[in-house]
């Protein structure tokens, strides 16, 4: 029979078979774009069409970590969120592997509970926090902040945590505390890759105490109004938005107050590479790439030319003043 | 056994298989692409991708000849040049990536790049050096060119494979990574070395002929 009907075994698929119109039309319009030689634009726009169906909704993964939208200055960026999956699959966690989808793989060992965070060193009181008492210490906010990497690319990602300033109130660093140094975990029992020799484990960042005063630097708990996934560096972490996303040391075990500049774990390693500071500059090269421009990750297609890097990643009105007089050249 | 082997070689059907299975990472890539499969930065996968292909292809090819003559199947030679210009397909999509995912197709920017980052000179040599073998690989140029000059130029693909390990090995320095990069280096050193030893011995077998030949000019 050429014509099937219900009794001759014909079935009505069902309507998740079906192909929505907007994406067969979609399809469309790229197979005849490609044919007059316009891919570029359409597969720009074919990525596009993930920005239209997402929002800033929760992913429904892990546990709530709700936050108050921020007062901060800077704080909220409008820009378009990166999409969860592209953010928790897409890292760089060297303790759990190299490529950058080596930490959604090998994360789930890290055991995040129970966690203790040392203080030590130039404050009053040496203490040691338990994390449930870390994320009850201040109010929990959401920001919603740039990051951008080194290696040349962003995203958009919404934190939730309180400034990192809350909690050095509370632990009074003495006079002569000029640096904070963070103490990141290393448990070769969890973390595959910690036996390589890549770095030099633990892995260590530091700020210079103005910059870990600064309202927008945020002692981390969570994102998109959840707790952090491990391989973003549960259950807590840092994010400092106006330098590149290596200074933002992942699950924190120990942080210390010295008069002197630490050495961190990146500047070790490289040392004509990777500075103290490290800030967002476009007008410095790393030695061996362009900083000039990134690739905002799920948002520039695959044609799309990449986007200028901001100063300070965009960050300049908030944070300028710290560098005043600096030669952020040397200073890189 | 290895003659079963060589006859299924033999096979009317053996070549189109062997260029089909060579096209697939380029069909899934392809395809990859146009579903938006390619992970949160596709521009980086595809590059890197293409790249690890035209290192496969290019240590696929080095193994011909050892494998032909170790396990005598002769019909292997048959696939050689087939897979040494897939070899080169690999590497002219992976510097097409470059170009235009990475740097938009905008040559000054191209031209700085190359310039500022040694690993991408390293690998945009080897990518010169591999097209004038690329572009011999008729009959007629080796008719042309006389089998003698042809092989000649033909080895330059020990060089060129030196040069594609090291842009590898150097763009993954700065990561200190170097686990992949020790598994082509020891399937090179194992191809290259082949060779060293098969003319070493041939020079063995035959000193005087070379040395006496020389003497008479």
């Amino acid at each position: 029979m050429l014509i099937k009907t219900h009794r001759s075994g014909f079935t009505d698929p069902v309507s998740s078979d079906i192909t929505p119109q907007g994406i067969y039309q979609q399809r469309r319009d790229l197979i005849r774009l490609m044919a007059g030689g316009a891919a570029g634009t359409a597969l720009a726009g074919w990525a596009g069409r993930e920005a239209l169906a997402q929002g800033v909704a929760k992913p429904g993964k892990l546990a709530a970590l709700p936050g108050a939208k921020s007062g901060v200055p800077g704080a909220m960026t409008m820009e378009k969120v990166t999409d969860y999956k592209d953010v928790t699959t897409y890292n760089n966690f060297y303790e759990f592997g190299t490529d950058k989808s080596d930490p959604a793989k090998n994360a789930h060992t890290l055991v995040t509970r129970p966690w203790t965070v040392a203080v030590e060193g130039l404050v009053k009181q040496p203490k040691t926090y338990a994390i449930e008492d870390l994320i009850r210490l201040s109010a929990q906010e959401e920001r919603i902040y740039r990051l951008r990497c080194v290696e040349g690319w962003s995203m958009v990602i919404p934190w939730v945590g309180y400034s990192l300033a809350e909690f050095i109130k509370k632990v009074e660093p003495l006079g002569n505390a000029k640096y904070v140094e963070f103490i990141t975990l290393v448990d070769p029992k969890t973390m595959p890759f910690v036996g390589s020799r890549v770095l030099d484990w633990p892995y260590v960042e530091a700020l210079r105490m103005d910059e870990a005063m600064h309202p927008l630097t945020l002692l981390t708990f969570g994102m998109y109004g959840e707790v952090l996934p491990n391989q973003l560096g549960a259950p807590v972490r840092l994010v400092v938005p106006w330098k590149y996303g290596f200074k933002s040391g992942k699950s924190i075990v120990k942080i210390r107050f010295t008069d002197k500049e630490p050495r961190t774990a990146w500047n070790k390693a490289a040392p004509n590479e990777y500075g103290f500071y490290s800030n967002v500059n476009p007008g410095v090269d790393h030695p061996r790439w362009s900083q000039a421009t990134e690739r905002r990750i799920g948002e520039d297609g695959l044609f799309a030319k990449k986007r200028k890097t901001l100063m300070f990643n965009g960050y300049e009105a908030q944070v300028g003043q710290l560098y005043a007089g600096m030669d952020l050249k040397k200073n890189y | 056994m290895s003659a079963a082997f060589n006859k299924g070689l033999m096979h009317p059907a053996a070549k189109p298989l062997v260029f089909t299975t060579a096209l697939l990472p380029f069909a899934w890539l392809f395809y990859g692409a146009l579903t938006d499969n390619l992970g949160a930065n596709p521009a980086e996968h595809l590059i890197r991708a293409t790249g690890d292909w035209t290192l496969r292809f290019l240590c696929i090819v080095l193994a011909v000849t050892p494998l032909r003559v170790i396990s005598g199947t002769p019909a292997l030679a048959r696939f050689r040049r087939m897979l040494g210009l897939f070899t080169y397909f690999y590497v002219v999509i992976h510097l097409l990536s470059y170009s235009w995912f990475d740097m938009g197709f905008d040559v000054p920017e191209i031209i700085k790049d190359i310039i500022k980052r040694p690993f991408i000179l390293v690998g945009f040599s080897a990518f010169l050096l591999l097209t004038p073998l690329a572009a011999t690989s008729f009959n007629a140029a080796i008719k042309k060119m006389g089998a003698r000059r042809w092989q000649m130029l033909h080895k330059l693909v020990y060089l060129i494979a030196g040069l594609g390990l090291l842009h590898f090995f150097w763009m993954r320095s700065g990561k200190n990574d170097f686990a992949e990069v020790a598994v082509y280096a020891a399937i090179l050193a194992v191809l290259l070395g082949w060779r060293l030893r098969q003319y070493l011995k041939k020079k063995r077998l035959q000193p005087t002929s070379f040395g006496r030949e020389k003497l008479s000019k």
